[in-house]
């Protein structure tokens, strides 16, 4: 197990550096400057240009950027923005919490309610209740994010005034930590809820058809004629076996979490990463553009990571060498 | 003798694309005493494991077991029983093993887990004392360092390995009877004995009835006391092992002899009974073994009941009315 661990680690560190440098040089073959919008309000001269050019790096080889890029990164320095003129890691880590917050609810949500209904769906397969949920499922999957966004934001909380539609914290609120959470969690229910309705019906439909392919097997008959229980047989038999495909779709949905509500985030105006990075694409802010996709792509290889060790440790059929 | 299972007209239907049912089992009764061994023999698709998975009310749905069929055992009304009720007889007073060991077994427990799990499912003992009797039970089915095995997972052992541990979990709430849906079918033809032997051994400690259902009849023999010839969901031939291995009678158990390579005797050319089991949607009225039956005659078109042949012995099958047939027919196969 440790052998395998330290193997899989080097792998994974491995996997990374390589994206790191394939992501650096994409990310400067995109046409445009960073320094093309500076000269918004007045054209820069050329001697102007110049100084700026030598103050970012950009007019050495794209190979040395790379290197000091990669030096600083070593150190745990991501450098500086320049369409803010802070540092990269300073405004991450400001955005961060907001993601974090949203993206784990999201999921928990979607790993609680989702593999609860798929597996009551596959256990009553053929019910009433398993063909509304089916039709529930395919309507959410096919819903749209950010048109969810817009209608719960318009019906819940500008017509019905229910929920805040917009931000992450009311100004007007003060006081203690608790009613400072409580405006947090109010905030966070309109974007959670409609980035949970497509991750939720993707879950349930893909446990209940692990869990109809694991029902079918033979050892969960043997299950049932030993005498055990409805439930012991559903949950400890045929669930721990149908948790492993469902599994990878958690490697594949965590990364999706952290970045891919850009538009739930500007619907709900969440101050998360998705909308930070987005501006950094299209400002061809390289830097803050970087140490979003450097974020990005150490959360997508610990979440494979992840997944191989929660695999390993769940199945004894994967074998640790 | 004790009765320990009694089932008369037993009959499991399905739903027909067409709204109407089918019977894939039809009728069957067939008795175990204590300590006996009943051989439940057929092709596949006869209905013979689903006459198996209905005794402990098993049937896959949308199957079920048809009104007016009984299931007693003992004085336990099985089709009676409901929930935990249910729960309680599966194991305990039935234990099953099934065809394919590889996968009737739970691939992510230990053996000694899914062996133990079948204890404390009926008997209120501490999980220290159920791995100490999961323990005995692998040393019992004959598994050489069982310590080991205990925690070994299902992939780490050998097919007849595997089979030994499905019958320690079938063993594990001390059941009287035993049903073993094809043991032997997956399992080389060297393991095939031991484990055949590991049963019969099983039997007497135990004084277990056992319910063999095979397609083979050569492991019938010496084996079990009587046996049950079953085809398209109905016994079509019952009678002692001895009996029946002297004169089968129904068509259909004298080509299945017919189609078993034998060492003793004069060499002779085997012979396969023509065709195959149609699907239970397609069985023909009448005599349902009609259509392949050598002898058919202008009778087969009725559906003939069992009717006795020779002492304790049955079949279904107008030949048995036929005096004279019946002589051509023990001439034939004496």
């Amino acid at each position: 197990m440790g052998r395998w661990l330290l193997r899989r680690t080097a792998q994974a560190i491995a996997t990374l550096v390589l994206t790191i440098v394939l992501l650096f040089f994409l990310s400067h073959v995109l046409p445009g400057d960073p320094l093309s919008r500076l000269g918004e309000g007045r054209p820069l001269t050329a001697a102007e240009t110049e100084t700026l050019r030598a103050r970012y790096g950009l007019d050495r080889p794209l190979r040395s950027q790379l290197g000091s890029f990669l030096a600083g990164l070593a150190r745990g320095d991501l450098g500086t923005s320049i369409e803010y003129g802070r540092p990269v890691s300073a405004l991450i880590a400001e955005r961060l919490p907001a993601t974090l917050l949203l993206g784990g609810t999201v999921l928990l949500l979607n790993f609680t309610v989702g593999l609860w209904l798929g597996v009551r769906q596959a256990v009553r397969r053929g019910s009433a209740e398993d063909r509304w949920l089916t039709t529930l499922s395919l309507v959410g999957y096919a819903t749209p994010s950010f048109w969810l966004g817009l209608v719960l934001a318009w019906l819940v909380g500008v017509e019905w005034r229910l929920l805040p539609a917009a931000g992450m914290r009311d100004p007007l609120v003060d006081g203690g930590i608790l009613a400072g959470t409580a405006d947090v969690l109010r905030h966070l229910v309109l974007p959670a809820l409609t980035l949970s309705v497509v991750s939720i019906a993707g879950t349930m439909r893909y446990q209940r058809d692990a869990m109809l392919d694991t029902l079918r097997l033979p050892y969960i008959v043997t299950a049932r004629a030993k005498g055990l229980s409805p439930a012991r047989v559903t949950w400890r038999h045929a669930w721990r076996n149908a948790l492993f495909p469902v599994l990878t779709l958690f490697g594949l949905w965590l990364p999706v979490l952290v970045t891919g509500s850009v538009f739930v985030e500007s619907v709900f105006a969440w101050p998360g990463l998705g909308s930070l990075a987005a501006a950094a694409v299209g400002n061809r802010d390289y830097p803050l553009l970087m140490g979003a996709s450097v974020l990005v792509a150490v959360i997508v290889v610990l979440a494979n990571l992840l997944t191989d060790l929660a695999y390993a440790t769940l199945d004894p059929r994967v074998r640790l060498t | 003798m004790t009765r320990v299972l009694d089932v008369r007209d037993l009959s499991v239907s399905f739903p027909a694309a067409d709204g109407r049912r089918f019977h894939p089992v039809d009728g069957v009764s067939l008795t175990l005493d204590r300590g006996e061994t009943l051989a439940l023999v057929g092709e596949s698709g006869c209905g013979k494991s689903l006459t198996s998975l209905a005794l402990l009310r098993l049937v896959p749905a949308p199957g079920r077991v048809d009104a007016g069929s009984v299931i007693r055992l003992g004085d336990t009304d099985v089709l009676a029983l409901k929930g935990e009720a249910l729960r309680r007889i599966r194991g305990r007073r039935i234990g099953m093993i099934f065809q394919d060991p590889m996968t009737s077994l739970n691939p992510v427990f230990t053996a000694g887990d899914q062996i133990a799990e079948g204890i404390r499912a009926h008997f209120r003992v501490s999980k220290s004392e159920a791995r100490a009797r999961a323990l005995r039970l692998l040393e019992e089915v004959g598994i050489p360092d069982p310590e080991e095995r205990l925690d070994a997972y299902p992939h780490q052992l050998s097919g007849g390995m595997r089979q030994r541990v499905m019958i320690a979990i079938a063993l594990a709430a001390e059941p009287e009877i035993l049903v073993a849906d094809e043991p032997t079918t997956a399992l080389d033809v060297t393991v095939q004995a031991q484990i055949l032997e590991v049963l019969d051994r099983l039997r007497r400690s135990r004084g277990m009835a056992v319910l063999l259902i095979t397609h083979d009849l050569g492991i019938v023999a010496g084996r079990a006391d009587r046996v049950a010839v079953m085809y398209a969901g109905q016994i079509v031939e019952e009678a002692g092992t001895a009996e029946l291995f002297a004169h089968p009678s129904h068509p259909y158990t004298q080509g299945l002899f017919a189609s078993v390579p034998r060492i003793t005797g004069p060499l002779r050319r085997l012979t396969p009974i023509r065709g195959t089991v149609p699907p239970p949607t397609e069985w023909p009225s009448g005599c349902r073994f009609r259509p392949r039956c050598p002898q058919a005659f202008d009778k087969s078109v009725l559906a003939p009941e069992l009717m006795p042949v020779g002492p304790g012995h049955r079949m279904r099958c107008w030949l048995a009315e036929e005096p004279a047939a019946q002589v051509e027919l023990s001439r034939r196969s004496g």
